[in-house]
């Protein structure tokens, strides 16, 4: 059959039946379109499929003809491959639900499983064992004849397993194999295949099921890690939010409420620096966020030395009305940013460096969560040295201290002051830019961690920066474990309850300032 | 707001001198003050947030009431008058919707109230409106289980969206079981519970319903997320019905996006989110996600493009994106308008009786009418996402859906009806034959 169509692409055939259906705009013609495509052996096949998954494949309802157009402007007929000069206007690109999406992968799977490029072959085995139908098997074994490459090998060997196992005519002995197969591959799609395969002789029943008790027995010790690197993905975000106000409640004193509202002036800076990136200079795109980050710190820094000068100052040693204050100015500042920029949320997006995952043995460790902490160790890290080894960290340590010796040793105590609050500031600033990839730009940004917070340096131990690293961790561990057993809800309640006892046994947190310090 | 109206009064410094303006600007103090002529306008209350957590969504309902308004004050107003708006800002605080409300009917006498969206503020205002006897149109799809003689409901029912979505999912994806993912308060809490009874009657187990619920602006998905994972590994198709709400919406779908489940393998079916909370991320993760709604801006009708064009030719922005709520507020005010016009006059008792039966065009191609429990009909349509923040319609319900006041799905609530035609009474018992009176 499929030779004729071939021979004489000009008659109509089953394959050209089968394209014109796809002008229908009816989601089961497609679906058939699909089938008879992927398996009549056309050289048109593959195009055909690969423009419908990226929407490149144009049917026109009142002429039902359907052309393949691709990026650069040039379309053939779908039905007969010849070039043709422009896409009638009344085309429209041929919609997709899921379960197209899925049929399409399936067929490009079977389609591409010997291609030249090993990316797209590994990507092909791993989606015919995802569809693991039957149709596929003869294309599989093809593949593993001629298959050279030792990763590609294994997927092909594991999509054969997959469709092995729900053959219904397959021997006992080749079930026995593809049990063993999963089983050795031991992720939860192996686990997803051996659960829901139905009835099956006896003997590989009871060998699936020893494969599934094993492969849940190694996917529970991975979920503890899992869990580990969760509570530190969790803990480095408290940590982010919290080290600025460690500076400026930690170790100034100064009730700061607006601390959330400065964070999320860090993440509307992201913002603008994204939109004049789009606008201006899109190749910079990837770059977008290193921009942001000194912008986010002269910003944030800069409006805190100015809330500073112009409200705190006046109010230190008067912790109410410090709070009372800064509380007022984080509504301000938020119906700021809200006439500014809108009520809704503004869009960051992720830099490539900043999206996906990769899978690290059973457990997946998505980019951004990863470049998170090891952006929160390096701020803390530099925040830890400039205070020890600088000139300016001397003086805010001396400063805090004891303000009238430092001032009669000729610290301007008062500059000292601002430029300490702006360092706080600048730092939630910087924050801010971080959790832009992770959180809603709103003008709600800040509030949801002012909390979480006051909870991380109270927690740490106010005034010291160590308290506060370890308190963060601490907290984002005992949640991401608790998070399992007791639901988001509870395990935040029973956080709040367990620092609430902590905090009655140990007043002044986890790592207390001993010495004259604590008295000033 | 405050851009357009110094917008208006510079062009009229250089259409009409300064005369002109000063008598615009006069103007505009005047209807800010609250208007001293009274008798020459209707006044309608508009009682949305425009500051705090709820601004994000309640603002756009603001200015569309404000855009109806303007529309039909270009058409002539309503019986001779003009309309004007009296906006009040509740601040996402919940009694004080409750004093904005009591403000509006006593002080401002206004003829109608267009308002609220959470479910805790509706119910806060609810003795207020009962009290002083005014009405409410409440354009959010919410939890049902409530039918009040002074309340229209113009956004979905859980028959009117929940239903509706689950069962595509169970036909169409061949969905066995089901994580009901939900934000912890009262609209997420009710629904899963009608969800899990309407499951469990179609046969699906205890065992393959995961329910998870979550505090409100929750940003740390990844435990959440891999448990879905988990759950979706048995071997069954999964999918994931969300009642997450609002701002929770961003990092969970991000955080979908990046551990990689797409939505061929599980596909999450959201009731909350709508083309406004798409526009602050990037979609290209989420295509083929699905939410079920009764209005979507890229449906295609005469009626819809009119509305898209002169909407954002109102708001100045070519970019504005319209919703499902906003359409609710567009059929909701028609509806009004009409029984207003058909009474001859705004009083309360008057126009509360002419409502049931009033019908409205709805922006979809289709005609709502409001039904004798307050609520009205619509379609559903479920839409996936696409790659430019809006929904492609995947499928639709063949005629329009009435909505259900208390739902059949739920023990408790199954024999009631509200009737506020022939019973008179919002939680009629249909087996007794009794009226269980006031306290939903």
């Amino acid at each position: 059959m499929f030779l004729i169509a071939f021979a004489l692409p000009a008659f109509a055939g089953p394959f050209e039946d089968a394209v014109a259906k796809f002008a229908n705009d009816d989601f089961s013609d497609t679906e058939e379109a699909i089938g008879v495509i992927a398996g009549s052996g056309s050289k048109l096949a593959f195009p055909i499929i690969n423009a419908l998954q990226d929407g490149r494949l144009m049917a026109d309802p009142d002429s039902k003809k359907v052309y393949v157009t691709d990026a650069d402007g040039k379309s053939i007929d779908a039905a007969t491959g010849e070039a043709v000069a422009s896409v009638p206007d009344s085309a429209s690109a041929v919609r997709l639900n899921n379960r197209l999406r899925r049929s399409v992968d399936a067929a490009l799977g079977s389609l591409t499983l010997q291609s030249p490029d090993l990316g797209t072959r590994l990507q092909a085995a791993q989606s015919v064992f995802k569809s693991h139908e039957e149709t596929a098997l003869e294309a599989v074994d093809a593949a593993l004849a001629k298959e050279a490459n030792k990763s590609v090998k294994a997927a092909l060997t594991e999509a054969r397993a997959a469709i092995l196992l729900f053959k219904s005519d397959a021997t006992e002995v080749e079930k026995l194999e593809a049990v063993a197969t999963l089983k050795a591959r031991g992720d939860q799609d192996a686990l997803a295949l051996l659960t829901g395969m139905g009835d099956q002789p006896a003997s590989v029943t009871k060998a699936a099921a020893s494969a599934i008790g094993s492969i849940q027995n190694s996917l529970a010790v991975w979920s503890m890690v899992q869990n580990a690197w969760y509570g530190l993905s969790l803990g480095s975000v408290l940590l982010l939010a919290a080290i600025g106000l460690a500076i400026t409640f930690g170790v100034m004193g100064v009730i700061n409420m607006a601390h959330g509202e400065m964070v999320m002036i860090g993440a509307y800076t992201t913002f603008v620096v994204q939109e004049v990136i789009r606008t201006r200079y899109p190749g910079l795109f990837d770059y977008s966020l290193l921009i942001a980050v000194p912008l986010a710190f002269l910003v944030a820094g800069a409006i805190g030395v100015l809330i500073e000068r112009s409200i705190i100052r006046f109010l230190y040693g008067r912790p109410l009305e410090t709070l009372l204050a800064t509380w007022g100015l984080s509504l301000v500042l938020q119906q700021a940013v809200r006439t500014m920029f809108g009520p809704t949320n503004r869009e960051v997006g992720n830099p490539s460096w900043m999206s996906g995952a990769f899978e690290l043995g059973q457990i997946t460790i998505t980019y951004n969560r990863l470049w998170i902490l090891l952006f929160t160790l390096a701020v803390f890290a530099i925040l830890l040295a400039m205070l020890r080894y600088t000139a300016l960290g001397l003086e805010m340590r001396a400063v805090t201290q004891n303000r009238r010796m430092a001032a009669s040793m000729g610290i301007a105590t008062s500059r000292v002051d601002a430029l300490t609050f702006g360092l706080g500031s600048g730092i939630a600033g910087i924050a801010g830019v971080a959790l832009s990839q992770i959180d809603n730009v709103s003008p709600n940004l800040g509030q949801s961690y002012i909390i979480d917070s006051f909870m991380v340096v109270v927690f740490g131990g106010v005034g010291n920066l160590w308290g506060t690293l370890v308190g963060a961790f601490t907290l984002g561990i005992a949640n991401k474990f608790l998070e399992p057993v007791a639901g988001a809800v509870l395990g935040k309640i029973a956080i709040l309850v367990l620092i609430i006892l902590f905090i009655q046994k140990r007043p002044r947190g986890l790592f207390a300032l001993k010495g004259r310090a604590v008295e000033a | 707001m405050f851009n357009k109206s110094t917008h208006d009064i510079a062009a009229s410094f250089s259409r009409r001198g300064v005369l002109a303006a000063t008598a615009g600007l006069m103007l505009g103090l005047a209807s800010l003050t609250g208007a001293k002529a009274a008798d020459d306008t209707i006044k309608v209350g508009v009682l949305h947030s425009l500051s705090g957590t709820m601004a994000i969504s309640e603002t756009t309902l603001k200015d569309t009431i404000l855009f109806l308004i303007d529309e039909q004050n270009k058409k002539g107003g309503v019986l001779g008058k003009k309309l004007e708006a009296v906006v009040v800002d509740p601040a996402s605080n919940w009694p004080l919707f409750a004093e904005k409300a009591r403000e509006l009917i006593t002080k401002n006498k206004v003829s109608v109230v267009f308002g609220c969206w959470t479910s805790v503020s509706r119910k806060s205002v609810l003795p207020v409106f009962k009290e002083l006897n005014s009405i409410l149109f409440y354009p959010v799809q919410y939890e049902g289980e409530e039918s009040e003689r002074n309340v229209f409901y113009t956004g979905a029912a859980p028959n009117q969206q929940a239903i509706p979505a689950v069962d595509y999912l169970m036909k169409d994806e061949k969905v066995k079981r089901w994580v009901l993912a939900g934000t912890d308060y009262v609209y997420p809490r009710t629904t899963n519970k009608i969800l899990e009874a309407y499951l469990k009657s179609k046969g699906v187990a205890q065992e393959d319903i995961m329910i998870n619920y979550t505090p409100f602006g929750h940003s740390d998905w990844q435990t959440i997320v891999a448990d879905i994972k988990k759950f979706g590994s048995a071997g069954k198709k999964t999918a994931v019905v969300s009642t997450i709400n609002g701002d929770a919406n961003v990092p969970f779908y991000k955080e979908l996006g990046n551990q990689g489940i797409k939505a061929k393998d599980i596909p999450v079916v959201a009731f909350s989110v709508g083309e406004e909370e798409l526009a602050g991320i990037d979609t290209k993760p989420l295509v083929g996600h699905l939410a079920a709604w009764n209005y979507f801006q890229s449906i295609k009708s005469p009626e819809n493009e009119k509305f898209i064009k002169a909407w954002q030719a109102y708001t100045k922005n070519p970019k504005r994106v319209t919703n499902d709520p906003m359409e609710a507020h567009v059929i909701g005010f028609d509806m009004w308008v009409k029984a207003v016009e058909k009474v001859k006059s705004t009083d309360p008792d008057k126009v509360i009786d002419a409502l049931p039966g009033t019908e409205a065009k709805n922006l979809t191609g289709g005609t709502s009418k409001m039904l004798p429990n307050h609520h009205i009909t619509k379609p559903v349509f479920i839409g996936e996402i696409k790659g430019n923040g809006q929904f492609d319609v995947v499928w639709k319900t063949p005629s329009l859906v009435p909505g259900d006041a208390w739902s059949k799905e739920l023990d408790g609530s199954k024999d009631l009806i509200g009737d506020w035609v022939g019973k008179k009474c919002g939680n009629f018992n249909t087996k007794s034959n009794k009226c269980l009176g006031s306290g939903s």
